[in-house]
């Protein structure tokens, strides 16, 4: 077991996402924070309670997305739906998708049909906490990234949360 | 987690997780129903029949709207305008239709046990909408799933059943239904519509009081008259009927509590229920009607996944 990153480095991890996604949309007008469905939320949660901070908090909207009755391997078993609740449109927004792990990308892929679902988006990206670069099956790509790490199919990314697992870290095992 | 069955026969056969499973998978189908686009891919590679062997409209429009919004393929079959008409078996029927490549079959039937016979000879999934006065699984799943949106819970509350006991398929789902998530239940009506030994074989209250049976209840579901199963006469004119358990806002307001009414249709008005009470405050009767395509799609997607 190998620690990628420490609670320490984690809470700064998240502080530098939350500024660097202010860095690129100034005032957050016109944008929409979609975390997904179930794990993606611990992020999504700590970056907009980091971004109430920076701006009128009024500003955010914030949505949660379950991505379960998109998935490509519906039928190679059975995957129990969490909670969707976005209740705005999405239409001309600038959505922001987060996630803690970008593996293999279909994810992502999921999540993109279902956006559409909600309305049409003028634009969106990715925020990822975990990068595991050499995996993706899709060409689908993080705008903003905690850490980009090698990882060999083998291996797996844990990642905790204090809400959750009762200790910030990520590891690999 | 997943269903611990194959089918959806009947109520009887499903587990507690089983019920609890479904009826938190509609919950998020329920949702997917309020966005812009109320439709997900889930079941794009599956093909549904319809085999309706006996009228209806909630159920089948439910049905068919649940697994177009699931994005399967749904073949329509009525008796009536089929070659059933011109003899040919259920068995046969069935068979054909499978070898068109068809993955699961939603039936109805006016005999009991026509879905668990089909059941043992194909390899289908089998939903059954419906099995003469046996069960109607997915009507008391939307009606266990509306109870809960409206009162929050299902365990201890009190449900009254009132009305055509006998002949009420919907009646025997909600029974099995209820007893498996900790409700209590009190059968209401003439003793004529109620089968004997009910009691003991189900473990239920019965009441022939309606207005006691209403006192006591959170939840009235009040049941058809279903005239076209009844081949003697079980009470005197549906007048009567309508005096001694039919229910009216007068009746209600007298009870000094609000009760919840629910009514599965189609409602024989002025018989078991008066207008003033099938739309009134306290009748959930719609949104029991828009529960039913979010519990069918549940239904749907969680057998499908179990097809592999």
């Amino acid at each position: 077991m190998k620690t990628i990153l420490s609670a320490q480095q984690l809470t700064l991890t998240v502080k530098r996402l939350a500024h660097q996604i202010l860095e690129h949309n100034a005032s957050l007008q016109d944008t929409v924070i979609i975390g997904l469905q179930p794990r993606g939320i611990f992020l999504s949660d700590r970056i907009v309670t980091e971004l109430r901070g920076l701006v009128q908090p009024g500003a955010i909207q914030y949505g949660k997305l379950d991505i379960t009755f998109y998935r490509d391997d519906v039928r190679q078993g059975l995957h129990i739906a969490n909670s969707t609740d976005i209740p705005f449109s999405l239409e001309n927004k600038h959505v922001i998708l987060m996630d803690d792990v970008l593996y293999t990308g279909r994810t992502i892929r999921a999540a993109l049909d279902a956006l559409l679902d909600f309305g049409r988006p003028s634009k969106v990206s990715l925020c990822v906490l975990i990068d595991r670069r050499f995996s993706r099956e899709l060409p689908i790509q993080p705008d903003f990234s905690g850490k980009t790490i090698d990882t060999i199919i083998s291996q797996k990314v844990k990642v905790c949360w204090k809400e959750r697992d009762e200790v910030d870290e990520v590891v690999l095992v | 987690m997943k269903l611990s069955t194959k089918h959806l026969l009947g109520i009887k056969d499903l587990t507690r997780d089983d019920i609890q499973l479904i009826l938190s998978t509609a919950e998020q189908f329920k949702e997917v129903l309020q966005r812009p686009v109320k439709k997900v891919p889930s079941l794009r590679d599956v093909t549904i029949v319809n085999l309706f062997y006996e009228n209806s409209t909630r159920t089948r429009m439910s049905f068919e709207l649940a697994e177009k919004r699931l994005s399967a393929d749904v073949l329509n079959f009525a008796a009536t305008t089929s070659s059933a008409a011109k003899g040919e078996t259920l068995l046969d029927t069935v068979n054909n239709i499978l070898s068109m490549k068809v993955d699961m079959v939603v039936m109805r039937h006016s005999a009991s046990g026509a879905p668990h016979f089909l059941a043992k000879h194909i390899p289908a999934a089998i939903v059954n909408a419906g099995d003469g006065i046996n069960e109607h699984p997915t009507q008391a799943l939307l009606d266990a799933f509306s109870m809960k949106e409206k009162l929050g819970k299902l365990e201890g509350l009190k449900v009254a059943i009132i009305g055509d006991i006998m002949h009420s398929r919907v009646a025997l789902s909600n029974m099995y239904l209820l007893k498996k998530m900790g409700a209590e239940i009190t059968i209401a009506g003439p003793p004529t519509l109620i089968p004997k030994y009910i009691e003991q074989a189900l473990d239920v209250r019965v009441e022939y009081n309606l207005k006691k049976a209403l006192q006591w209840c959170d939840v009235a579901n009040v049941l058809r008259i279903q005239l076209e199963r009844q081949n003697q006469p079980l009470f005197s004119s549906l007048r009567e009927y309508n005096l001694v358990y039919g229910i009216n806002r007068k009746l209600l307001e007298s009870l000094g509590k609000e009760i919840v009414i629910m009514h599965p249709g189609p409602i024989n008005r002025g018989v078991e229920l008066d207008s003033d009470v099938a739309d009134g405050p306290f009748s959930i009767i719609l949104n029991q009607v828009e529960n039913g395509v979010a519990v069918r799609m549940a239904v749907l997607y969680l057998l499908a996944n179990e097809q592999g």
